[in-house]
């Protein structure tokens, strides 16, 4: 059978992107291959890693196991979606360095994007919540502590921000 | 890039049913994380796929006219969870798909896929057991229900009829109201594990809480496919609520099961944990039903 394509729009960290793509590719190949978006890793491939993992309107998904096809008329997030315009890095990228919860580095914006959806829900999450929200995500470096208390500490520091702000 | 013959985008339920008559040779792909995974291991390669993720018609969880709980054949597990209705009438279902895979799989993985495949260790499955859920199969010749003990089949097998899609499952009134229950995974990891034994039980007490009017015990993982303990059911109705009544009803489910030897555990293993976690999983019940158990 001759190769099939389907021409999709979608937006990818804000931009409203457009690409014809083939019927076969994950949503990791257009990701990585159509647009650069190499925070997005190529580990196990069969969704058990985390390393993949994207928002996709909001909730995290690991992306190779989404066909890009469904990408069609999403909202996607990746790491790169997170830095200021001028670069800089995000609070909970920074809660990373801080509590040296990344090494070799290789699971880190995978497990980034989940403590993402869990800062963006705005509220305050007991610890259980917080190792059962980032339970997706294999780091064969950290123990996973470290990354913990990053997520705890940017969770903790929004929450007294936003008290202030009120 | 995935290895698919070729692939075809469902819009509404007809447009499936169409597309499976059209290309008999396809497979249904709901969220894909069994189907993806099977083709990247060389089992499914060169397939064909009609894909009904698209079909926003078949996801969230609502009453049907009879009072009985409707849930869309794709909405993922995270939003079973999540949703209001579930968590009011039967919060042991939105527990045991809490337990599947970790948190990006319980976002695409779909209660549809979760049953269709006819895998025994589904987490959903041995709680749709216990709750006497009934499957809905939308084909070319309309709609029929089926009770879903009658739809698994065999090991990997389900009762899906050519260009026949699964579009909801049900639990009936008279399955959730008064019942209580609880659910318990055994396995070796507690995220991204697939589960050794399961076992799923809901009982409804007397209305003086001091008898079990009615208990329903289900397995996943005890034989091919997830299954209902009969004799141990039996035994329960009509006992008073004491640790020796869920001792000896849950002794009498190794009468039901049979569990075999495999890589992940043993069958003397299994039949151990089987007593054990059925005797948790009663108690549990029963105390979430309001009972006071008897030493």
């Amino acid at each position: 059978m001759s190769k099939q394509y389907k021409l999709i729009r979608c937006r990818i960290n804000g931009k409203e992107r457009e690409a014809m793509i083939d019927v076969r590719a994950s949503l990791t190949d257009l990701l990585r291959n159509d647009f650069r978006l190499t925070s997005v890793k190529k580990g196990c491939e069969v969704g058990e890693c985390g390393a993949c993992n994207v928002l996709i309107n909001g909730e995290c998904f690991n992306s190779c196991i989404y066909l890009a096809i469904w990408a069609d008329g999403k909202d996607i997030l990746t790491l790169e979606g997170l830095e200021g315009p001028d670069g800089e890095l995000s609070d909970i990228q920074q809660a990373f360095i801080d509590e040296a919860a990344v090494q070799c580095g290789f699971c880190t914006p995978g497990a980034i994007m989940s403590a993402v959806e869990i800062l963006n829900e705005g509220r305050e999450l007991s610890d259980e919540e917080i190792r059962i929200r980032m339970s997706g995500h294999l780091c064969r470096c950290t123990g996973y502590e470290n990354i913990f208390r990053a997520v705890k500490k940017t969770m903790l520091a929004r929450l007294a921000a936003a008290e202030k702000n009120k | 890039m995935y290895d698919i013959k070729a692939l075809y985008e469902a819009e509404s339920v007809e447009d499936a049913i169409r597309l499976l008559q059209e290309h008999p040779q396809a497979q249904i792909i709901a969220g894909g994380s069994d189907v993806l995974v099977q083709i990247r291991e060389g089992k499914r390669a060169g397939v064909e796929l009609v894909s009904i993720y698209g079909i926003d018609a078949l996801r969230g969880v609502c009453y049907d006219e009879e009072g009985a709980i409707r849930i869309g054949s794709l909405t993922s597990f995270s939003h079973i969870a999540a949703d209001p209705i579930i968590r009011e009438q039967i919060p042991v279902l939105g527990e045991a798909v809490s337990l599947v895979g970790g948190p990006q799989i319980r976002n695409i993985g779909t209660i549809g896929g979760n049953t269709c495949n006819g895998v025994t260790s589904a987490d959903s499955a041995s709680t749709l057991f216990a709750w006497d859920a009934i499957v809905e199969l939308t084909g070319p010749e309309g709609i029929r229900h089926l009770p879903i003990r009658e739809f698994y089949i065999k090991a990997g097998v389900v009762d899906l009829k050519p260009a026949e899609v699964q579009t909801a499952i049900l639990i009936p009134k008279s399955s959730y109201e008064g019942y209580f229950g609880n659910y318990i995974k055994y396995a070796m990891r507690e995220a991204m594990d697939i589960a050794n034994l399961g076992c799923s039980v809901n009982v409804a007490l007397s209305e003086d809480r001091k008898v079990i009017r009615d208990a329903r015990i289900a397995y996943g993982v005890a034989g091919p496919v997830p299954m209902r303990t009969p004799s141990a059911e039996a035994l329960a109705k009509g006992q008073e609520l004491s640790e020796e009544t869920i001792g000896k009803v849950a002794r009498a489910v190794l009468q039901d099961i049979h569990p075999r030897d495999s890589w992940r555990a043993a069958k003397a293993f299994r039949e151990h944990i089987a007593v054990e976690i059925a005797k948790r999983a009663l108690r549990q019940s029963i105390l979430l039903g309001g009972g006071v158990i008897r030493e």
